[in-house]
């Protein structure tokens, strides 16, 4: 046994024993975070500003994160599995509480501007067609929505991560005034963790993991 | 670590009580320590000015929301980032090339080209990211400066360059560059020489902090802000429209003219309403005036112009 897969069973070990209910409200921690910040005065000139682009960028940060546990468990094998509907819901959180500053504390209600923006406005498209796609997603992200879907069809729903994953980078690089390394930055890594799927899978390193992975799990994605 | 503490200055900076008033040493000086929170906030030197009839009407936005969110991406492309890192921007000496179609063409000392006396401007400042402030600036008229090196006949446009020193302006180093150096912005003679376009070095009374454009910057209070072209060191008389560096970097969204008007959107968002800084987390949207509420004083430069083509 090589040292990195020694290391890899280790820390499988003890991701096991990490119960995932309590993460639920640890992840959310972030943006309540910038929300005290920003009602404490803290986030400088524009607080409204700082808080909307803050949750956004949490929500795209859960969203990688999402996104790399099939990556993670087929390369170094790492399994993430148990976590993943934890992140997506989270994903989920962030883009709601995102879209709500965006509606309330920014438009302010302003509803002809926001119907304008979301006609004329590429980001905002992108932004708004990335939450229709995370609606369905969270709604059956449970354990009776897999049961009545089936796992064949609840799977081929989830795949919606991946065009939600594009459209919120696109969202991000759309509205900045020039290129700047943050966005592109987000941007690289989506399309590493989206490219990887397109690995054939005869390529896969470790079979061991594939086949555990594979026999239990309606997950694993192919596209 | 982009501070840069008092003692680093060297010995032969530190302005003897001869020259007391020369200001830029101080402002320096006063920067640098501000940078490194030896000093609160308002220890740069007072600027000696008159009162003018502009703005007397507006409510400044508050100083440190002034001080602290700017776009000045020589610093930066964070709107904290220029407060943060331009401490260091050494601003004196400091001098101006004028050149191109002018009769008495020259370098000029700063000293040479700023009044003693100076007019207190406030005007409202619209960014074209949709949010506003109104700032009051110490300054004083382009038209003078550009009324003493005598323009020629020829002369049909006014550009202007920021400095380019990679040392102290870290937005100018590294891989990942946002925009081409020099910042080059331009105006059309006549907007030049307007009264209402003014060279500032100072806002609320004292000198300006380098985030905001020290030790001379310009201020088109009708124009998206980003024509206000900060810490120049070049001026050129031009026959032909000079090239703007964010018309250079996407032509489609921001042109030559950029005139502040909410009837002509940015391609990617609204200009009908703006955000004023300043007003906590639950500022109101205002809408935004035709050419930032100057129209009475500036519409006539663009008489049967398109302004929807001359965005």
């Amino acid at each position: 046994m090589s040292a990195i897969s020694k290391l890899v069973d280790r820390l499988n070990g003890a991701l096991k024993r990490v119960p995932v209910l309590p993460l639920y409200f640890v992840a959310l921690v972030p943006g309540l975070w910038t929300f005290y910040q920003a009602l404490a005065g803290q986030l400088g000139a524009d607080p409204m500003r700082a808080l909307e682009q803050g949750l956004g960028l949490w929500a795209l940060r859960f969203m990688l994160a999402t996104l790399a546990v099939t990556p993670l468990m087929r390369w170094p094998g790492i399994r993430l599995l148990r976590f993943r509907r934890m992140l997506g819901l989270t994903v989920f959180w962030y883009v709601l509480a995102h879209l709500t500053v965006y509606i309330v504390l920014d438009q302010q209600f302003y509803w002809l501007a926001i119907a304008r923006d979301i006609l004329k406005r590429p980001y905002i498209i992108f932004g708004m067609t990335a939450f229709v796609a995370l609606v369905p997603m969270a709604i059956t992200s449970n354990d009776l929505s897999v049961r009545r879907l089936g796992a064949m069809a609840w799977r081929n729903l989830h795949r919606l991560a991946y065009p939600a994953g594009v459209l919120m980078v696109l969202h991000y690089l759309w509205l900045v005034k020039s290129w700047t390394a943050g966005p592109l930055a987000y941007a690289a890594l989506m399309a590493l963790l989206l490219g990887l799927r397109l690995v054939p899978r005869g390529s896969s390193g470790r079979r061991r993991t594939r086949e555990k992975s594979n026999a239990r799990n309606v997950s694993t994605a192919r596209a | 670590m982009a501070y840069r503490p008092v003692h680093k200055i060297p010995s032969s900076e530190i302005t003897p009580k001869s020259v007391y008033l020369n200001r830029r040493s101080l402002m320096a000086g006063a920067g640098a320590a501000f940078a490194a929170g030896m000093l609160p906030g308002h220890a740069w030197a007072k600027l000696e000015t008159k009162p003018s009839k502009y703005g007397a009407d507006l409510k400044p936005t508050a100083e440190e929301y002034i001080t602290s969110y700017n776009n000045f991406y020589e610093f930066g492309t964070g709107k904290a980032d220029p407060s943060e890192n331009a401490g260091s921007l050494t601003t004196s000496p400091w001098s101006v090339k004028v050149d191109g179609l002018v009769a008495k063409p020259g370098t000029l000392a700063l000293e040479d080209i700023v009044p003693k006396v100076q007019e207190d401007r406030t005007y409202r400042h619209r960014c074209v990211e949709a949010w506003s402030m109104v700032i009051p600036w110490v300054g004083f008229q382009l038209s003078d400066l550009l009324t003493k090196v005598e323009p020629l006949g020829s002369a049909k446009y006014v550009a202007f360059e920021t400095l380019v020193r990679p040392d102290e302006m870290p937005g100018q180093k590294g891989f990942f560059q946002p925009l081409d150096w020099p910042y080059v912005e331009g105006l059309r003679l006549d907007e030049a020489m307007h009264p209402l376009t003014i060279l500032a070095t100072g806002l609320y009374g004292e000198e300006l902090p380098n985030q905001n454009g020290a030790p001379l910057r310009l201020v088109v209070p009708w124009k998206y802000g980003f024509k206000s072209i900060k810490s120049i060191v070049r001026i050129t008389l031009t026959e032909k429209e000079p090239p703007t560096t964010w018309n250079k970097a996407a032509s489609n969204e921001y042109g030559f003219y950029s005139n502040v008007n909410p009837n002509v959107d940015h391609p990617r968002w609204s200009q009908a309403t703006e955000r004023p800084i300043g007003g906590g987390l639950l500022s109101q949207r205002q809408p935004t005036l035709m050419f930032n509420g100057y129209e009475d004083e500036v519409a006539s430069l663009y008489t049967g112009m398109d302004l929807k083509k001359y965005f």
